[in-house]
């Protein structure tokens, strides 16, 4: 049917092998079939000529990966806006349809195949999808091709007119540059604004602004000499002869161009001062376009050879035009004027300009072709510079790291702090692939779990942050990173990169865990306090429910005595001893604190009996601080008794504590272990609970 | 041994196959491919294996070709074979496994004969 060179090519991804057999008999002559026996072998087929595939023929049902996920795949990387795809399967609920055809499915095969129907499908679904290639880029090339025409038309009259002038043929194209430069001068200021589409339409419509010259005759045109009066009227004429001109057109009268090209016939002889023609209008009368190219005329004129004078340099002409010897301007467009003289200087100094028409306009193509939208306007553009700047001054301040990630292309663009900081450039294309930035970030693995982690996000909390070490300077330092993914608007939404900012937090860091260790600690002895023991006790009977723990709560029993005796002092000396030697007795895994007052608690973990450690370490505690006989009473409470909960163990200890208190036990019974008995029992420390909630600790006093 | 004859020995349906491929030559080369055909084998392994997914897959596979060639009878069997292992194995699986493996074999007796009355 088709030549042998113009063969499509269609994929069929099945994972029978049968199956893709009975559609390349049904297909093979007129088609080149390409086969694959699962989704990720498709996939692989596609992304490896994506150009060459006419059509997929897509299985649903398939190991490794099935046919949804080609086509989500498929979708995600845009293949599906150019392969079309028939779905071929015997999966056919509604459902299934459904989501097919949500996914971009153009059409379904049904099993049994049909040879006729399998064919007329195939090749319909082909053929719409090349009509449709097509369209598309015959409009681009059309939309391209009408530009550079109709701006080659202008150029081609408007020189025919300039060679009638006995002109060198530069004066259309310097007034086209000075129109352009002053325009885009004028977009700095406030209160005048033009958008790329009208600078385009003005500076191209400036062509046109002696086109009226073409019905001046020869003789007067060309008069090396002065005018007379009488030939001065008729060269005035120009004008508004161009301006009929437009104006007779049979159509395009409602195109901008068009009514600019008008504007500046008309009106490029007129002055601010109201003493110009053919109208005499005054000020901003004159409308913009036709002060801007009168200006521009003016200055080429000035500084061109013409039959009746030579040309001025540069200089000179800036000078006589700012002076007012050549017509009057208006303020704002002589202050842009002499703010350009610079750049007017170098531009026509430049001997490239009298061929390089194009890249302007290859620029404005692709500008329309490429943004649907490209209402960027010069405004825009300040704003965000603006922004810039005030960005880069605050992250300045802060000392903050700001970072931004974009997905396509794969680049990290830093703030110029930043940069100027880690001695970087502002932009990194493929960061995950840098080794400086990888070095700073402490290695590869880092740096892609850090995106792994933005990309677990989700549009609706797309903020994650994490303090890590970065690589700055001579040692590592601890920083805050907080960042937010960016996703698209798109259904499902793709990640395309991320914004954040990175807080050097290495001081408050080292000083949080100092605090943190002075608010675990008892000043007086160095232990823990309650609170902190309790925590840690609490967790250690949570990881290990089943293990056999003891709590051991002893106080010292003449204390007070030694107090109201020695004075506090001592007091706190006999403390800090007792805690020494609780210190040395314990074992590593052990934990001990000072609840309060003379009171401290011990908890270990023990195997077999508790009595043998319970013994050791009370005789050990028990010694002599100088003169001052230390003696102690302790109670002990097993978690195997009273179960693993923090509170109940430290409510059973106090009381066996309370039962020598009491004199219960025998007479010399220095520690005691809870047993039921005692469960009614008073409390030794009162109250328990509040001793435990607050930071401070229970007091007997 | 005639073509029609083979589908008319293993439960099939010659006219409506030949009415979808078009070619008696096609419908014989794909009834002879059947042989060389991995599904029912795979199928085979994964349920002993109780590799449900895969038996799943194996079991549509060959559901897909028997429903393209007409085997009507394997067809039926594998479909609700098929439909029986759908999100892992249903407690009729096995009894439908059987009924399949049974269709299977008359399906490849009758194309084994109709391969051997083929001149050489």
């Amino acid at each position: 049917m088709l030549p042998q060179s113009h063969k499509h090519t269609i994929l069929i991804a099945d994972d029978s092998e049968m199956n893709r057999a009975i559609l390349s008999d049904m297909l093979g002559e007129e088609y080149i079939i390409l086969e694959a026996a699962n989704g990720k072998e498709a996939l692989q087929v596609i992304q490896s000529s994506s150009a060459d595939i006419s059509l997929l023929l897509l299985d649903i049902v398939m190991p490794e990966l099935d046919g949804f996920g080609v086509l989500a795949e498929m979708r995600k990387n845009h293949w599906i806006d150019d392969i079309p795809v028939i779905i071929i399967s015997s999966e056919n609920g509604a459902s299934q349809v459904e989501r097919a055809y949500e996914l971009g499915v153009s059409d379904f095969i049904t099993r049994p195949f049909d040879a006729l129907i399998v064919h007329k499908r195939v090749v319909n679904t082909i053929l719409l999808y090349a009509k449709q290639k097509r369209l598309v880029e015959l409009v681009a090339a059309q939309v391209y091709e009408t530009q550079v025409q109709s701006n080659m038309m202008i150029d081609i009259l408007s020189h025919i007119v300039e060679f009638r002038n006995g002109e060198t043929g530069l004066h259309i194209r310097h007034v086209h540059v000075l129109t352009e430069l002053l325009l885009e001068k004028l977009n700095q200021k406030e209160d005048l604004f033009f958008t790329q589409q009208e600078i385009s339409i003005i500076s191209t419509a400036s062509a046109l602004h002696d086109v009226g010259k073409i019905a001046i005759p020869e003789h007067i045109l060309n008069k090396p000499g002065k005018l007379t009066d009488e030939e001065f009227a008729v060269m005035k004429t120009h004008t508004t002869m161009g301006a009929d001109m437009l104006r007779n057109l049979p159509i395009y009268q409602d195109k901008p161009l068009v009514k600019t090209a008008y504007e500046i016939c008309r009106w490029h002889h007129e002055r601010w001062d109201g003493k110009g023609y053919p109208d005499g209008l005054k000020g901003d009368e004159i409308p913009i376009s036709a002060q801007i190219v009168a200006l521009a005329d003016v200055y080429d004129a000035l500084t061109s050879k013409r039959v009746y004078k030579g040309p001025y340099p540069h200089d000179k002409a800036v000078q006589m035009i700012l002076n007012g010897e050549c017509g009057m301007f208006s303020p704002l467009l002589l202050e842009c004027f002499s703010a350009l003289s610079e750049d007017i200087r170098q531009a026509f100094a430049d001997d490239a300009m009298s061929e390089d028409i194009h890249p302007r306009l290859l620029e404005v193509t692709e500008e329309m072709l490429h943004h649907e939208n490209f209402s960027v306007s010069r405004r825009t553009l300040q704003l965000m510079e603006h922004e810039r700047i005030r960005r880069d001054f605050f992250a300045s301040l802060s000392e903050e790291l700001q970072f931004e990630f974009t997905m396509s292309p794969p680049q990290l663009t830093i703030s110029s702090f930043s940069a100027e900081k880690l001695g970087f450039p502002e932009t990194v294309r493929d960061p995950l692939h840098d080794p400086q930035l990888l070095a700073i970030m402490g290695g590869r693995e880092y740096a892609l779990a850090f995106s792994d982690m933005l990309r677990a996000t989700s549009p609706g909390s797309p903020v994650v942050s994490q303090d890590c070490l970065l690589h700055i300077g001579d040692s590592p330092r601890w920083y805050h990173v907080m960042a937010r993914a960016s996703w698209s608007s798109d259904e499902p939404p793709r990640y395309t990169g991320s914004m954040g900012k990175a807080t050097d937090v290495h001081e408050n860091r080292l000083q949080m865990a100092t605090l943190e260790r002075m608010a675990s600690t008892d000043q007086l002895t160095g232990l823990l306090n309650h609170a902190s023991a309790r925590k840690q006790i609490s967790a250690r009977l949570e990881e290990r429910p089943k293990g056999r723990f003891a709590l051991a709560i002893f106080d010292l029993d003449l204390f007070k005595q030694a107090n109201d005796t020695y004075g506090h002092l001592f007091g706190d000396q006999v403390l800090a001893h007792v805690a020494h030697q609780l210190r040395e007795t314990i074992r590593g895994g052990d934990i001990v604190a000072r609840v309060g007052g003379d009171e401290f608690l011990i908890f270990l973990e023990y195997k077999g009996s508790l009595e043998p450690a319970i013994r050791r370490i009370y005789s050990a505690l028990c010694t002599d601080y100088g003169d001052f006989p230390i003696t102690i009473s302790m109670g002990v409470a097993e978690a195997i008794l009273v179960g693993n909960q923090y509170d109940d163990l430290f409510r059973a200890a106090d009381k066996a504590l309370y039962s020598i208190k009491k004199g219960q036990r025998g007479k010399g019974a220095k520690y005691v272990f809870y047993d039921d008995s005692l469960s009614q029992m008073a409390s030794a420390i009162s109250p328990l609970d509040k001793g435990c909630q607050n930071e401070e600790g229970a007091s007997k006093e | 041994m005639t073509l029609r004859e083979c589908y008319t020995a293993l439960g099939g349906n010659y006219d409506e196959v030949l009415g979808r491929l078009r070619s008696e030559a096609l419908v014989k080369k794909f009834v002879l491919k059947f042989l060389d055909d991995p599904s029912y084998g795979l199928l085979c392994r994964s349920m002993e294996e109780q590799n449900y997914e895969e038996a799943f897959r194996a079991a549509h596979t060959l559901k897909g070709i028997c429903q393209n060639l007409a085997f009507v009878q394997l067809y039926d069997s594998s479909a609700q074979l098929c439909e029986a292992l759908r999100g892992g194995a249903h407690p009729e699986a096995p009894a439908l496994s059987r009924q399949a493996a049974s269709d299977y074999q008359q399906t490849i007796s009758a194309i084994r004969s109709f391969q051997s009355s083929l001149p050489q």
